[in-house]
């Protein structure tokens, strides 16, 4: 049998058809679903009188429009984001998938939700209508986003017509150095292969840097495999993806919990199997970067100056150009002389426990800059009270931040939490696009410990000076 | 969902590259729990100011291209998030092809399930399709998916691959869900076999 990769051996797992030309239906084992992406999808089933296929296997979560204000039990203002919420309310119900309404304290963003309850376990297929999704391939499932009228596909059917797609391998070698984080590792992999060098591809990600990684950390590294343009990002199962996994409320017990494990032991890339690309990067060569730009590959060292649109080609010059302006920055600007109005933590990008205590050893027995707002947004009802008990919210709060409720927030400001005009956030969440965070707001990309370190000082700020 | 067979029409030059779905479809229209009404707010940062005026320059704006049914766009054109109010808005608008060098993964399977074609093409023809658009409303391209050919207005023919899978849908206007229910069988049958092998799923 010739050697495979771990995404072929999952792929492989999961094909309930294949027609001649290599279209395949691609079962699913697990559909997460969220207030924005599944109104029309429930409809659609309502309209032809469809059910869900499978109920047991479909998560339901609101988390883009949710206040995380602390108030936010008197109800939602905004109408429209309301009815959205209560649309998910409604389809749950009538269609008897599991759920976790805004009042139950394990809510919070999908993708964080997911693992936490262990519905996410390794050599899964996993989808959602969100593109984030590709977060769970931390756990080596096949993990990614989709539109609309594939999470009505996949309600219907419980399967997603897919045709393979390219395996690449992204190697991280050696280890990193103090500072430098799984965000750095997955932005430094972007501004490498830019955002459509992973298009048509699913990345593996490997190496010792990725093997050192925690859950959480692998968790931002896939996470952002999206914002590379792959379909998803895998990272293959270990001891430290077992540990994690074991005990969840959703995760297999007993003797099923020794079958699992007896076949996640075998989701690895064999020796000699074929990638179709491959990127290598030296982890003691990454530094902490921030983005200077309007695309997430617009990727700097902080020790970087802003580019010169002219040090560019093709279309990207234009480009280039346009962010400079749009990020109101002038060519050869140190990075550190950026000031920030606005420090936003959070994101199903770095919204888990260990990125609030990455921030909370920075900020400890600190205070933030006078006049910053400074905002941490946990990922789930579980996360802040993790964070609770161990202390760190009382560290957040005495340092003058914000200490929210579990929501997608400013990340893409659905919800109230929105940058105005030309305001500056140093945010650690996963996209810097034109008005992203809010109309003409203006978003630099960071690790949880440089967000920290930015908020401290008020201007982006290289988080060694600090440790 | 609509048949795409032959289309003739305006093309409407957009060479920024990374175009992504938030400028296409701010989320602020995220929140409508209808699938119609997104044409109007289509780019809607580029093409408003705050107090709802139209910004003259932008592309589609002008009136050479205000009835566009194509555009030419620089790479990665669809970048960022799933949602599928993109193409919904594109579609609303009037849009029904996009060609490019490249598309982001979500968007482009997005866009089929809309009636929408979009096309990858080489940089070269991309540039050639680019410059027939500027010429604007004027310059009618044809899109055959038939026969798997873009003519521009001088006559040019350029020759382009498309998936046979989706391809028929397209053409056929064929709804997916009907089409994969007739392989319930399959799917029954892979559940059972999973049940043995995999039963903590």
């Amino acid at each position: 049998m010739s050697p495979k990769t771990l995404y072929d051996k999952i792929w492989d797992a999961h094909v309930a058809h294949e027609a001649e030309d290599g279209t395949s239906l691609l079962y699913i084992d697990r559909h997460l679903v969220h207030e924005v992406t599944s109104p029309q999808a429930f409809e659609g089933l309502r309209m032809a009188g469809r059910k869900v296929h499978a109920p047991e296997k479909t998560i339901a979560v609101p988390d883009h429009n949710v206040p995380t204000t602390l108030d936010r039990a008197k109800g939602i203002e905004n109408e429209e984001s309301r009815i959205q919420v209560e649309a998910l309310d409604k389809n749950a119900k009538e269609f008897g998938v599991h759920y976790y309404p805004v009042d139950d304290v394990r809510q919070g963003i999908v993708h964080i939700v997911g693992p936490e309850q262990g519905w996410t376990l390794p050599g899964m297929t996993v989808v959602c209508g969100d593109s984030h999704t590709a977060t769970h391939g931390a756990f080596g499932a096949l993990a990614h986003g989709i539109g609309t009228s594939e999470v009505e596909h996949v309600l219907a059917t419980q399967t997603l017509i897919q045709k393979k797609s390219k395996n690449m391998k992204v190697e991280i070698t050696g280890k990193l150095k103090p500072g430098v984080t799984a965000k750095d590792i997955t932005l430094a992999v972007i501004g490498e292969t830019g955002t459509a060098g992973g298009t048509g591809y699913v990345i593996e990600y490997c190496g010792e840097a990725i093997r050192d990684l925690s859950m959480e950390g692998r968790m931002t590294v896939c996470n952002m495999a999206i914002e590379g343009g792959a379909r998803a990002g895998l990272i293959a199962p270990d001891e430290t993806t077992f540990e994690y996994v074991k005990g969840r409320p959703h995760a297999p017990k007993g003797a099923q919990w020794e079958a699992a494990l007896n076949w996640w032991k075998t989701l690895y890339t064999d020796e000699g199997a074929h990638f179709d690309k491959v990127v290598t990067l030296k982890g003691e060569e990454i530094e902490p970067v921030v983005t200077w730009g309007t695309s997430p590959e617009d990727v700097l060292p902080i020790t970087g100056v802003v580019p010169n649109p002219e040090d560019f080609s093709g279309g990207k010059v234009e480009a280039a150009r346009r962010s400079i302006e749009y990020m109101g920055l002038t060519p050869g600007q140190k990075l550190t002389d950026i000031e920030i109005d606005t420090v936003f933590i959070g994101s199903c990008t770095n919204g888990r426990i260990e990125d609030l205590r990455a921030v909370a050893d920075v900020v400890k027995g600190k205070k933030i800059k006078d006049g910053m707002r400074a905002m941490i947004v946990p990922g789930s009802g579980l996360v802040r009270a993790q964070a609770e008990e161990e202390g760190l919210a009382e560290i957040f709060e005495a340092a003058g931040f914000e200490w929210r409720l579990a929501g997608c927030s400013m990340c893409l400001a659905m919800n109230p939490d929105q940058l105005a005009p030309e305001e500056r956030c140093a945010a650690t969440s996963n996209r810097n696009f034109e008005g992203r965070q809010g109309y003409k707001g203006r978003t630099h990309l960071v690790s949880p410990a440089m967000a920290a370190a930015a908020a401290l000082t008020g201007r982006l700020t290289d988080v060694r000076e600090l440790i | 969902m609509e048949k795409f067979q032959k289309l003739q029409g305006i093309a409407a030059p957009m060479p920024l590259v990374n175009i992504d779905t938030d400028m296409i479809i701010p989320k602020v229209f995220l929140k409508s729990i209808q699938r119609t009404g997104f044409g109007k707010n289509l780019f809607d940062e580029m093409r408003y100011n705050r107090d709802g005026t139209e910004i003259e320059d932008f592309v589609l704006n002008k009136p050479q291209y205000r009835n566009a049914e194509i555009l030419v766009a620089g790479d990665n054109f669809g970048c960022g998030s799933s949602r599928e109010h993109a193409p919904w808005a594109i579609a609303d608008f009037g849009i029904k092809c996009i060609v490019s060098t490249s598309f982001a993964d979500i968007f482009f399977n997005n866009s089929f399930k809309n009636g929408i074609l979009p096309i990858v093409l080489p940089q070269e023809q991309v540039d050639v399709l680019m410059a027939d658009a500027e010429k604007g409303q004027n310059a009618r391209m044809t899109v055959d998916l038939e026969a798997q050919e873009i003519t521009t207005s001088d006559g040019e023919v350029i020759p382009f691959e498309v998936d046979a899978f989706k391809k028929h849908c397209l053409l056929n206007g064929l709804d997916d869900i009907g089409l994969t229910m007739e392989k319930a069988d399959s799917i029954k049958s892979f559940e059972d076999k999973a049940a043995q092998e995999r039963p903590w799923v």
